[in-house]
């Protein structure tokens, strides 16, 4: 009996002690599995599917069958470049997002310093709604409801019917998309300026009056420099939301208005073509691999 | 609620022409295999069963987004006691895959569309039906008894159920006449005023075209293209770009463009015509089939090879068959009944409704008017394999559209 229980008591420690002493040896051991299974996540359905899709974008599809052919080639990336039918579509994804990322920058700017520097307490919490208020309304209520004012005997054409000027027929055409995706995604390009006016010390701006700075230098020479981070930080999900986009070109594009997105569904959704699709998407990663290392050159990270 | 229901109706509308590709290159391998004789499918000689007997309580179904309303599946379940499980499916693509292995035991009928059709057949994945236990079948229209699609050597492997075709709407305004050709969408008259869908199965409607406006290139069905015949389509619908307004996806966008005089002729369904004609300037509004004819669909209730639940399935497709739940779905989704009994019950929902679908139409007047959709393959009807299958057809469009 007691054999027993001294024989017990001591193989009791002895189950845990070891697994103290490991931890306790190799101090690096108890964040590590912490770690494991978010970076185990990370790795797995971020990672690992980024990968495959590259994979995917070397093999091509059997005509007869659709099946997917694992060899490797580099067909679809020669289909790609070699028929200026891609070419224009690319371009007109990559232009369109830039001219977005650009408007809405012009557009944020004023918008967010007027929030952050001149608007009253009570009135920065009204226009914070009044910018957020459009997402939580659905993407399409938002699209359907340009449709309406863009359309031909729309709000747009009545407006200009009504003041004597010509109808100005812009619905369902590159315009419109323009419009649109610089209206959808304003507020992402808002909030980022917005903070990094707000971290803004009054100081540099009383510094600089100081210092014989007239308003316009200020803002060339003070604010500005000091806003681009935040610009960047806003312009990577204007611009990226516009380059992956493929809704908006079905309801509100015009006869020409293919984008990326658009040959990417085409080619999963109707001709089960997934290594096209997957070269094709090769191509905005590329862009927005370019266009992220400018930004964190630029500083923009520090701003997020 | 007619939003909803007209964007569902339409999403499975755009989704079924695009996965029509898919499913037909399967039977087409299986024909190059053979050269120009098809090999029989492997379902053929099974019997089917000569009764129906007890329901086994439940029926899992895959099938178009709404093809299971409540109006008609309720009382069909309080009717047979026969519980529906519903997968809607996106694409004809997702229907033949998950048909795959006959059902796997998992699903008992599929609604296939006539591009699918071929290759559940030639898969051995759906297995003849008998026509016998379908009193309604009697009253089918000639030709939906046994349509090419879903009938091989007088074996059924399911039970028609709608159709449509694709026609021609205009603007009464500005066409005071009906026009008696598909040319007006090929017009530089109308530069910008012009809509057809975004599909690539739309190339088939240039063909059709071609097929009667230049005889010199040989064109005898708008689905099986050679090389020359295919680029001199592609070729007319790269002209006809500039003339477009907007690519339709879906049937509630083509409505708001002619709604707004956005544009004031297109390629449409029925579906799209009756719609307009309810709001107060529905005058301005009419579709016609042009000489030239029309392209068109047809669906199918197909029964699973391994259907686990098999009775209860043959009571659906006696169900679905019936003049009064015709008369329902066709005009939920603006499609033609192939019960001919239908039209009765379609002028009780809706007054003229029968006529205004071609319900009433008998014979082979009007079907001979139609090439019902199905899916390019390489391989001719000849044999031979010149032909450009479905992915060329899909990157065409991509060039088209630019």
């Amino acid at each position: 009996m007691a054999v027993k229980t001294t024989g017990r008591l001591p193989s009791k420690g002895a189950g845990a002690a070891p697994l103290q002493g490991l931890f306790w040896r190799h101090p690096w051991l108890r964040p590590l599995l912490l770690l494991a299974p978010p970076v185990g996540w990370f790795v797995l359905i971020y990672f690992a599917a980024l990968v495959l899709l590259l994979v995917t974008a070397f093999w091509t599809i059997d005509p007869f069958t659709t099946q997917i052919v694992q060899s490797w080639s580099l067909d679809n990336f020669t289909t790609i470049v070699s028929d200026s039918t891609y070419g224009t579509i690319i371009g007109r994804t990559v232009l369109l997002a830039a001219l977005v990322t650009i408007t809405d920058a012009v557009l944020a700017f004023p918008f967010a310093y007027y929030m952050a520097r001149v608007a009253s307490r009570r009135w920065q919490t009204a226009l914070f709604a009044a910018v957020l208020l459009p997402l939580w309304a659905s993407y399409l209520a938002r699209l359907y409801a340009w449709i309406l004012i863009l359309n031909h005997s729309g709000l747009l054409n009545w407006s200009l019917q009504s003041i004597g000027l010509p109808p100005a027929n812009i619905g369902y055409s590159n315009v419109a998309m323009w419009l649109v995706f610089s209206y959808i995604w304003l507020p992402f390009m808002i909030i980022p300026v917005y903070a990094a006016l707000e971290r803004m010390p009054e100081s540099l701006l009383e510094a600089a009056a100081d210092l014989g700075a007239r308003r316009w230098r200020t803002l060339r020479d003070v604010v500005l420099p000091l806003v681009l981070p935040g610009v960047i930080a806003g312009s990577i999900f204007t611009f990226s939301l516009t380059l992956g986009d493929y809704i908006t070109p079905i309801l509100i594009g015009g006869a020409s208005s293919n984008l990326i997105g658009n040959v990417v569904y085409a080619n999963i959704g109707i001709a089960n073509n997934v290594p096209f699709a997957a070269a094709l998407t090769m191509v905005p990663i590329a862009v927005m691999a370019i266009y992220l290392t400018i930004a964190q050159r630029l500083g923009a990270f520090e701003a997020l | 609620m007619r939003a909803t229901e007209s964007s569902t109706s339409l999403l499975r509308w755009a989704c079924l022409a695009a996965a029509a590709v898919v499913t037909v290159t399967a039977c087409g391998s299986s024909s190059t295999a053979t050269g120009s004789t098809i090999a029989p499918p492997p379902t053929a000689t099974m019997k089917p069963q000569a009764s129906i007997g007890a329901g086994e309580g439940q029926l899992n179904l895959i099938l178009w987004d709404g093809y299971a309303d409540k109006s008609w599946a309720d009382p069909f379940t309080a009717a047979t006691g026969c519980k529906l499980n519903l997968h809607p499916a996106g694409s004809s693509d997702e229907m033949v895959s998950l048909m795959k292995d006959g059902g796997g035991g998992q699903w008992d009928m599929v609604s296939a569309s006539g591009d699918a059709d071929l290759r559940l057949i030639y898969s051995g994945d759906v297995k003849p039906m008998n026509t016998d236990l379908i009193p309604d079948y009697q009253n089918f229209q000639a030709y939906f008894k046994s349509p090419p699609y879903n009938t091989i050597s007088g074996v059924h492997y399911g039970i028609s159920l709608q159709w449509g075709p694709n026609t021609l709407l205009y603007n009464t305004k500005k066409f005071t006449t009906a026009p008696t050709s598909w040319s007006v969408i090929y017009d530089k008259a109308y530069q910008g005023l012009v809509t057809v869908p975004d599909n690539p199965i739309q190339i088939a409607d240039g063909a059709l075209y071609l097929m009667k406006t230049k005889p010199s290139l040989g064109i005898t069905d708008p689905y099986e293209l050679t090389r020359p015949q295919f680029d001199a389509t592609v070729a007319l619908l790269k002209s006809q770009q500039p003339l477009i307004k907007h690519y339709w996806s879906l049937a509630a966008d083509e409505i708001t463009l002619f709604q707004n005089q956005d544009v004031v002729v297109g390629a449409a369904w029925p579906y799209q015509t009756i719609q307009l004609k309810g709001l107060p300037n529905g005058s301005d509004f009419a579709d016609t089939i042009p000489q030239e004819g029309a392209t068109g669909w047809a669906d199918t209730w197909m029964l699973a090879t391994k259907a686990a639940h098999p009775n209860c399935a043959y009571m659906w497709a006696k169900w679905v068959s019936t003049a009064q739940v015709q008369a329902e779905q066709a005009l939920s989704f603006g499609e033609t009944p192939v019960n001919s009994k239908a039209c009765a019950q379609m002028d009780a929902l809706q007054s003229g409704s029968c006529k205004q679908y071609h319900a009433d139409e008998t014979g082979a007047a009007y079907f001979n008017t139609i090439k019902f959709w199905k899916t390019p393959l390489a391989t001719c009807d000849d044999g031979s394999n010149s032909c450009i299958p479905y992915a060329d057809w899909v990157s065409a469009w991509t060039t088209i559209k630019g």
